[in-house]
């Protein structure tokens, strides 16, 4: 499979990061590689096979609908953030 | 393992363990060294054990904590730039469970950047190098876990596997890595990699060590959905040795029932004929054969089996893996905790600008991998026709183990490689997980056993694996024949 230079920038745009053009090339190879790889299972037959995503079941778990306790408070968390202001979390702006 | 009491303090233990620590800086093995808090812990334990009090069974043992470990001491980075400065608010239900014994974390070890590598180069913070040559690599991802324990700075660390990042280390350093069944031990408060196969385990020198250790860490945890009920402590020490005709013991004194005493009934050990080929270091095909006439003489029967579909595993794997990590490392954005990039125009930027800048070349290869495979038009080919391959290796996993008790396996093609070797040919570098993945997307657990040396020195594994559930299992016939 042929990966152009468009594929790995609209991959890059799905990742929600940008490359530099030494990155686009290396990168780029490598995915063809990757991909050229991974395609070795087109030769498994898999017709009648169900896909596994958990190899345990997993059940409902419940407990009654009580508050607990959370591990971290929120002026804990806010004390993380790079930039705070009144309790609430800056960022540059949105639109 | 070694714990405090009135004669040997915990401080004694846990100075020592950062004095060596210190002197091996040069192998990089950690990000941090907990000496304020360590040794203020160990004082507490002191005191304790002075007035008379009990303590934990880890009382005063000094521990190495992988990176991707939450706890509030020092920065947890996963050694990748993008979480630089994040001290974590909580702790991680594994480590809670290690310092409720009274264990102390003296430092936290260095890994490939979000686990992402088998060689520990991929790390923000430079390589780890090998406890046995300093010109070849630890191995990876767990790889400052593995040689802390190689170098007896610690008497254990913790580690993660998803693909092998415990075993091959482990292998590389010539000391024990346990990979659990998944959902053994709690992934509360570890840094997520691939939600479905990650596993937390431990490095130990001994098996009765990593038996402890299971025993405090395993469990259900009500914050982390996938944790199976216990079984691990459910299983007395009898479940482990059933179906034995005989118990007979190596001394006279035939009334000591003690393990160490007592020779198991005869096991069915598979090994993998698919495994049996050139692609193996010979160093490592002989090591597997010798442990087999070992095994022979002492009574085991060896059955051959065939597991084609396991030549699909790394492809699965690497379709599998990479989708789970994109959507992981997606929360990283630099609006939270960790580092954020400057002077961005909006919010887009501000996310773009973060990512591009905190992110290791390898994550961005897997984070596009994954969204490749996940996208409309590659999901049937790739992430279903990868999920469906998995269900094949676990349907062959359930047929080997009708015909034998454990498989005993290489865990990587080669000893420790060189640095530089790998690091810029990302399928040589997945190569290395080629025997260890199908474990971790089949959920059955992995025991490395250091075996030998090559000609060379280098330290030799093998991976002795278990249907699920069977860790306990596990470590007690690694006892027999380690």
């Amino acid at each position: 499979m042929e990966i152009k230079r468009e594929d790995i920038l609209h991959l890059a745009d799905l990742s929600n990061f940008s490359l530099s053009e030494k990155e686009i090339d290396k990168l780029g190879g490598d995915l063809k590689d990757i991909i050229k790889y991974i395609s070795q299972l087109d030769e498994l037959d898999t017709d009648k096979v169900e896909p596994t995503y958990q190899v345990f079941e997993m059940d409902n778990v419940w407990r009654d609908d009580e508050i607990i306790p959370q591990d971290a408070e929120r002026e804990m968390l806010l004390k993380l953030t790079k930039n705070e202001a009144n309790h609430q979390i800056k960022v540059p702006k949105v639109l | 393992m070694k714990t405090a009491n009135k004669k040997i303090t915990a401080e004694r233990l846990v100075k020592d363990a950062l004095d060596k620590a210190k002197h091996f800086a040069d192998y990089n093995i950690f990000t941090f060294l907990n000496e304020e808090g360590a040794l203020k812990k160990a004082r507490e334990i002191d005191a304790r054990i002075a007035r008379g009090e009990k303590v934990g069974k880890l009382a005063g043992v000094p521990y190495a904590l992988k990176d991707n470990f939450l706890s509030p001491e020092g920065e947890t980075t996963a050694s990748a730039h993008i979480l630089q400065e994040f001290i974590s608010p909580v702790t991680a239900t594994a480590v809670a469970k290690l310092e409720a014994e009274d264990a102390i974390m003296i430092g936290r070890t260095n890994l490939d950047a979000f686990a992402h590598g088998s060689s520990t180069e991929n790390s923000f913070f430079g390589p780890t190098l090998n406890a046995y040559d300093k010109e070849r690599v630890a191995g990876g991802s767990s790889g400052g876990s593995a040689v802390a324990v190689a170098l007896d700075i610690v008497e254990f660390a913790t580690g993660t596997d998803t693909g092998g990042s415990i075993r091959q280390p482990a292998s590389f350093n010539g000391v024990f890595g346990l990979k659990p069944t998944y959902g053994c031990v709690s992934r509360y408060g570890v840094v997520a990699m691939a939600s479905s196969t990650d596993c937390i385990g431990f490095f130990t020198k001994t098996p009765e060590d990593m038996d402890l250790l299971m025993s405090i860490a395993s469990g259900q945890d009500p914050k982390d959905l996938t944790t199976l009920a216990d079984y691990y402590n459910g299983e007395s020490q009898e479940q482990c040795l059933e179906g034995l005709p005989e118990v007979t013991t190596e001394d006279d004194g035939a009334s000591d029932p003690s393990l160490k005493n007592t020779v198991l009934a005869p096991r069915r050990i598979g090994i993998i004929k698919d495994f049996d080929n050139e692609s193996v270091d010979k160093s490592i095909r002989d090591a597997l054969k010798e442990k087999c006439e070992l095994l022979k003489s002492k009574g085991h029967e060896i059955v051959e089996l065939k597991m084609p579909s396991l030549k699909y595993a790394l492809p699965a794997y690497y379709i599998i893996v990479p989708a789970e990590v994109a959507s992981n490392l997606s929360r990283y954005d630099g609006v939270r905790y960790g580092f954020r990039s400057d002077e961005s125009k909006d919010l887009d930027q501000l996310y773009e600008n973060t990512r591009s800048e905190g992110f290791m070349p390898e994550n961005k290869r897997r984070i596009m991998i994954g969204n490749f495979v996940l996208s409309s038009g590659f999901y049937d080919a790739y992430f279903l026709k990868a999920a469906k391959a998995r269900t094949l290796i676990i349907e062959e996993y359930e047929k080997a183990f009708e015909k034998c008790d454990y498989i005993l396996t290489p865990v990587s093609p080669s000893p420790a490689f060189k640095l530089g070797e790998k690091v810029n040919d990302p399928i040589a570098m997945y190569f290395e997980d080629v025997m260890s993945v199908s474990l971790n997307l089949a959920g059955v657990p992995g025991l490395t056993i250091p075996v030998g040396k090559t000609d060379t020195g280098l330290p030799i594994g093998l991976q002795l694996v278990g249907p699920r559930r069977s860790d306990k299992k596990l470590i007690n016939f690694a006892k027999e024949i380690a």
